[in-house]
């Protein structure tokens, strides 16, 4: 396919003359999701759903969220220059979104960051038939075969029963992980007030503002010491083992994160209660998608592509990797951020 | 298997001493018989198969993969068993649901087993169960199943639920057998405590508390006995018709480390229950606690360490006499049966431990300090009528141990603690100074985690974040800035250790906020003075 195509600010569109999730400011951006490495700031004119919108609104500012926006419900199509344009459904988080293109008779997907598992906090995945499918590969290691989230969130509350006088702090990231923990706590029919990290409200505030329910949450930071025990807190993966979770009593150290699937990460970072739950697609969902697609082509921009090329090669279908700098898996990113600084926070 | 691996998972995790009692205590009153007492046993280490080899699981994994994800899954991961575990894709036929073998029949089906039927029934039994009963189950089919839990722990689990003490679950534990069922009816109040009759077990032995804050002036020197306090393993040596056996305090087994002695125990032919202590003894001259510890570290000593290091045994006290419970006899009274036993039977290795005659606590003291000879780490304090009493009872044995030894370091590198301390930097690497083509530079010599009150962790802790140099992974290098007085009870040659010493039991014994590093002890100095 010779109208996309790879530049320093990341993958662009020639006949549309757009950037896909552009890593530097470009004059005009698409953009997948609201995570900080897919959306930055500074851009002319940002296209993007709505949700997507108001969480880069409420991350960058106002000023830094595009001069122009233009919101753009899922489904809903626009041509740009001779290029037909529409968003899909991508299950990653609030708002992601697949960008769908069509340009003289071929269609090209790309996904973003997205999952297949079911998510009570967005619109899940949908397949869109195309030729060439842009695929992201953050777990391309046939070992990384996810469990379902009910039983990991059924492994967390069993250990809140059993030491009801500890005060379990679950790691996880502010826009996502965060929303989709407490949706799952409450399908699971726990309805206990929880205990948020002050850096989780707002985006909590924004998804309600879109009709996705959270029940009752309460600031952990303004909250007193003991009231906080035997309940479930919330915080940013930087702030669980360090100086904020002083204020917790008793805390029993949780990471919410697909990383956690493999026995030295959970080590590695001093976590007692790995909780393997990601917004990323697993090994099998990677390759079932990428075949679910038709794609003749799949590209793939970050990750371990390697493995799931040469899967691929295996079915028959070619892969290409473009191993795009600055696309951080964001549980990645909230690691290194948590291994390299002190968040006191 | 599920609740097992659950519970394997969980412990691995938990730093907590008292969580991973409630684990195990919430798995054993859950987990049926037989499945706990396998449980029970693989913990203890009581249990192992060698039946799978690593190349086995390679070759099964390799049937449902390729070698190049393989490959690239076994880099990322790192551990072969997990890979597997991790990698394996279930194969299930339409309306099959196959239930994962529990722990007793993967014991019992791997007992009788023919070696080239494993990898069709480890197939089978990785078919039906979860990724971290896979796990569980490949680790204790290899023979490599660490768990997060000592032998110790988990009893004291079991006597929690039984609401006695973890000696009395000690006390019966070695004349017992995987799947421990009388054991577990015991502990559950559904049985008798198991008689251990004429099994080899291990008797909980007295300890003595530290002589703190205690007025010596008030007691009678004639009512109190003393000896030295050896710098060795505190054993017991158990001889009966059904065997002999090298217990520490702790009743781990070290029989195996230390073939000698039980050579010595079976050619004495003696029913005999001893208490003492364990030194390497070269030409009646006690070796360092390091030569010790290298023969604890080998499960079975080589010939040439049984030639350079040989074991002996220095007497304390006689427990059992040829089946009669001398317990509740006074230690004077014991110390006679000690003494005549020993003149009877002469044991080779053995010598008894020496009654220092003093006339009152000054003469001690003096003596006490003096002694800075090798393996004595101070003395200890008998009332001349103490039963031995199990446990650590206050008033009838003091320990009375040297002053420790310090050693002004400076703080070079600063960890993260784990559990309750995991966000403090609590783990300082110290060192001193030492000058190398003319350039004068730090060295380590040691690391220390204690001796400090919550409000001096504090400081340290803030101390080492305002003065990070350089970070690797969860170790800061900090500035060459802070002096801590380090105590420690002995120093040591050490080849492992790049300034070439070693301490033994170091601890913060102060922070010398007041001492510019520049002036914290020299490497030479400190080998003149303590080595």
């Amino acid at each position: 396919m010779d109208w996309l195509e790879l530049k320093p600010e990341g993958l662009f569109c020639a006949p549309g003359a757009f950037y896909i999730d552009p890593l530097q400011p470009v004059g005009h951006a698409v953009i997948t999701h609201g995570h900080s490495d897919h959306a930055r700031p500074g851009h002319q004119h940002v296209t993007a759903t709505p949700e997507t919108l108001a969480i880069m609104r409420l991350r960058m500012g106002e000023d830094q969220a595009g001069q122009t926006q233009q919101a753009l419900p899922y489904g809903e199509v626009i041509s740009v220059g001779n290029v037909k344009i529409w968003l899909a459904p991508a299950g990653h988080v609030l708002g992601s979104a697949q960008i769908v293109m069509e340009y003289r008779g071929e269609r090209a997907v790309v996904s973003g960051d997205y999952k297949r598992a079911p998510d009570p906090t967005c619109v899940p995945f949908e397949v869109v038939p195309c030729d060439l499918f842009v695929t992201e590969a953050t777990f391309g290691l046939p070992v990384f075969r996810l469990p379902d989230p009910a039983h990991e969130i059924a492994k967390l509350l069993h250990d809140v029963r059993l030491f009801p006088e500890r005060t379990h702090v679950v790691g996880c990231y502010a826009l996502g992980k965060c929303q989709r923990l407490i949706a799952l706590l409450r399908e699971s029919g726990y309805h206990a007030p929880l205990w948020l990290h002050g850096a989780l409200l707002p985006m909590c505030s924004l998804y309600e503002s879109f009709g996705i329910p959270l029940g009752e949450l309460r600031s952990a930071t303004a909250a007193k010491k003991g009231e906080m025990r035997g309940g479930i807190v919330l915080a940013p993966p930087s702030a669980i083992a360090d100086r904020w979770a002083r204020r917790l009593p008793e805390p029993v150290v949780c990471l919410a994160s697909g990383w956690m699937h493999v026995r030295q990460r959970a080590k590695a970072r001093g976590v007692e209660l790995p909780v393997v739950i990601s917004d990323h697609a697993d090994w099998d969902a990677l390759l079932e998608t990428c075949q679910a697609t038709g794609a003749k082509e799949i590209w793939v921009t970050h990750g371990r592509e390697d493995a799931l090329i040469h899967a691929l090669s295996r079915k028959q279908i070619r892969g290409r990797a473009l191993r795009l700098i600055g696309y951080e898996d964001d549980e990645e990113a909230a690691e290194q951020e948590a291994a390299g600084q002190d968040a006191s926070v | 298997m599920i609740e097992f691996a659950t519970l394997l998972e969980r412990l691995a995790f938990t730093p907590s001493r008292n969580m991973k009692l409630t684990l195990l205590r919430e798995y054993f009153s859950m987990a049926p018989d037989p499945d706990r007492g396998y449980a029970l046993a693989a913990m203890a280490g009581s249990l192992s198969f060698s039946a799978a080899k690593p190349a086995m699981l390679r070759a099964l994994a390799m049937e449902r993969t390729d070698p190049e994800l393989f490959a690239w899954s076994y880099d990322y991961v790192g551990d072969l068993a997990e890979t597997v575990a991790l990698i394996w894709k279930p194969e299930r036929k339409e309306h099959d649901t196959p239930v994962a073998p529990g722990l007793a029949d993967v014991v019992h089906t791997l007992e009788r087993l023919p070696k080239a039927d494993v990898p069709n029934v480890v197939r089978k039994w990785l078919d039906a169960c979860d990724t971290s009963s896979r796990y569980a189950l490949l680790k204790l089919i290899t023979g490599s199943l660490r768990v997060g839990a000592s032998a110790r722990l988990a009893k004291t689990a079991l006597a929690e639920m039984a609401s006695v003490a973890p000696d009395d679950v000690e006390e019966v534990w070695h004349g017992l057998e995987a799947p421990y069922k009388e054991l577990f009816a015991w502990v559950e109040g559904k049985g008798p405590k198991p008689d251990a009759k004429d099994a080899p077990v291990f008797r909980p032995p007295m300890l003595a508390q530290p002589l703190e804050n205690v007025d010596l002036t008030a007691f009678d020197p004639a009512e109190w006995r003393a000896e030295w306090k050896w710098d060795g393993i505190r054993v017991q040596l158990v001889s009966t018709p059904q065997g002999e056996r090298v217990y520490t305090r702790t009743a781990e087994d070290i029989g195996k480390a230390f073939p000698d002695i039980l050579a010595i125990l079976q050619d004495l032919g003696s029913h005999v229950v001893l208490d003492g202590e364990l030194l390497v003894v070269q030409e009646g001259v006690v070796a360092p606690f390091a030569d010790l510890q290298k023969r604890l570290n080998r499960k079975s000593p080589t010939a040439s360490m049984l030639r350079d290091m040989p074991a002996g045994i220095r007497l304390y006290d006689i427990l059992f006499e040829d089946g009669e419970d001398l317990r509740s006899l006074p230690f004077d009274i014991r110390r006679q049966r000690l003494e005549s036993w020993y003149a009877r039977l002469k044991p080779p290795r053995m010598v008894l431990s020496e009654l220092i005659s003093f006339r009152n606590f000054e003469d001690l003291a003096t003596l006490r300090e003096n002694a800075r000879s090798e393996g004595i780490e101070g003395l200890m304090l008998k009332k001349a009528d103490s039963p031995y009493v199990p446990g650590r009872p206050r008033g009838p044995w003091w320990k009375w141990k040297r002053e420790p030894l310090t050693v002004d370091a400076v703080v070079m590198y600063a960890q993260r603690g784990h559990g309750k301390r995991s966000s403090f930097y609590s783990d300082y690497t110290f060192g001193l100074w030492r000058t190398v083509e003319e350039k004068r530079e730090l060295v380590p010599i040691g690391k220390a985690y204690s001796g400090f009150t919550d409000e001096e962790l504090k400081f340290l802790d803030k101390w080492v974040r305002d003065h990070t140099t350089k970070r690797f992974g969860p170790v800061r290098e900090v500035a060459q800035g802070l002096v801590l007085e380090i105590a420690f009870d002995a120093a040591q040659y050490s080849k492992r250790h790049k300034s070439g010493v070693a301490l033994r039991f170091p601890r913060v014994a102060r922070i010398r906020r007041d001492k510019p590093a520049q002036e914290a002890d020299d490497l030479e100095t400190f080998i003149r003075a303590f080595l």
